[in-house]
């Protein structure tokens, strides 16, 4: 089975603004709908999702959250990364109290349960190493944090590729 | 020893139980351990209150269950990594 996840710089947000995680969540899945990557159902559930079981990371150096819904809402398997210019206070995945200010958004679009294994290895990999988290968060240019990501990530065959 | 049931759950079952699967798998080969991993969502536990040995989650539970339940948030974050393991494995060599 061929596995690609859509990744290039038009699912990469920089410089978003936001007052609230449902804003970031909203500006994000607007974006994978607008490529006809998600249906009109993935922000409701994401937002839903997130509400009842957080997605905030306490990483090293820079907080991240990982925001994903159920498979059937995805029509296209994604990663879509969103930069913020300021943070934005998540839950902290397996606390339901605690917040962590959080300055990237790593979105995941599943179309499939139990599936890409590598691939999110290497994304924690990346949440791992606080080098990278910073590189991306001081980073203006997508096709650089693109370059980067693919460098440590395996996507499989990329498409959308100009 | 007898094979222990290992639930591994989040809320989507997609994500981040797909994560802490891989890392428990890894783990039960370095230390010879003979564990059935079952992936599932968080919300799917109930079904396995019987069955279950351990459940080892990235999401939160209230719930009260009858084996011992670690959280596996360090899997995803890198911080505290080893803790967990030795409580994992702490609670399977029991």
């Amino acid at each position: 089975m061929v596995s690609n996840v859509y990744f290039n710089e038009s699912v990469i947000l920089l410089n978003m603004e936001a007052a609230s995680k449902e804003e970031v969540l909203e500006k994000m899945g607007d974006n994978l709908l607008s490529q006809n990557l998600v249906k009109e159902s993935f922000i409701p559930a994401l937002i839903a999702r997130e509400e009842e079981y957080a997605t905030g990371l306490p990483t090293a150096g820079v907080a991240v959250a990982i925001p994903h819904t159920d498979v059937e809402h995805v029509q296209r398997k994604a990663i879509s990364v969103g930069v913020l210019k300021e943070a934005v206070e998540f839950g902290v995945m397996g606390d339901d109290k605690e917040t962590i200010p959080v300055r990237i958004v790593f979105l995941l679009a599943m179309d499939e349960a139990h599936s890409q294994l590598t691939l999110l290895q290497q994304l924690m990999g990346v949440f791992q190493t606080e080098e990278t988290l910073m590189s991306i968060l001081k980073e203006e240019n997508k096709t650089n944090i693109r370059s980067l990501l693919e460098e440590k990530l395996d996507f499989g065959v990329l498409e959308g590729e100009n | 020893m007898a094979k222990k049931q290992v639930l591994v759950a989040c809320g989507a079952g997609i994500a981040t139980s797909t994560v802490v699967n891989g890392a428990i798998e890894e783990m039960a080969k370095e230390n010879n351990l003979n564990v059935d991993l079952v992936q599932i969502k968080i919300a799917e536990v109930g079904g396995y209150v019987d069955t279950a040995d351990l459940l080892v989650t990235t999401a939160m539970t209230q719930k009260e269950y009858p084996f011992p339940v670690i959280n596996a948030r360090s899997f995803l974050t890198g911080i505290g990594t080893d803790a967990t393991k030795q409580e994992i494995l702490t609670a399977l060599q029991k």
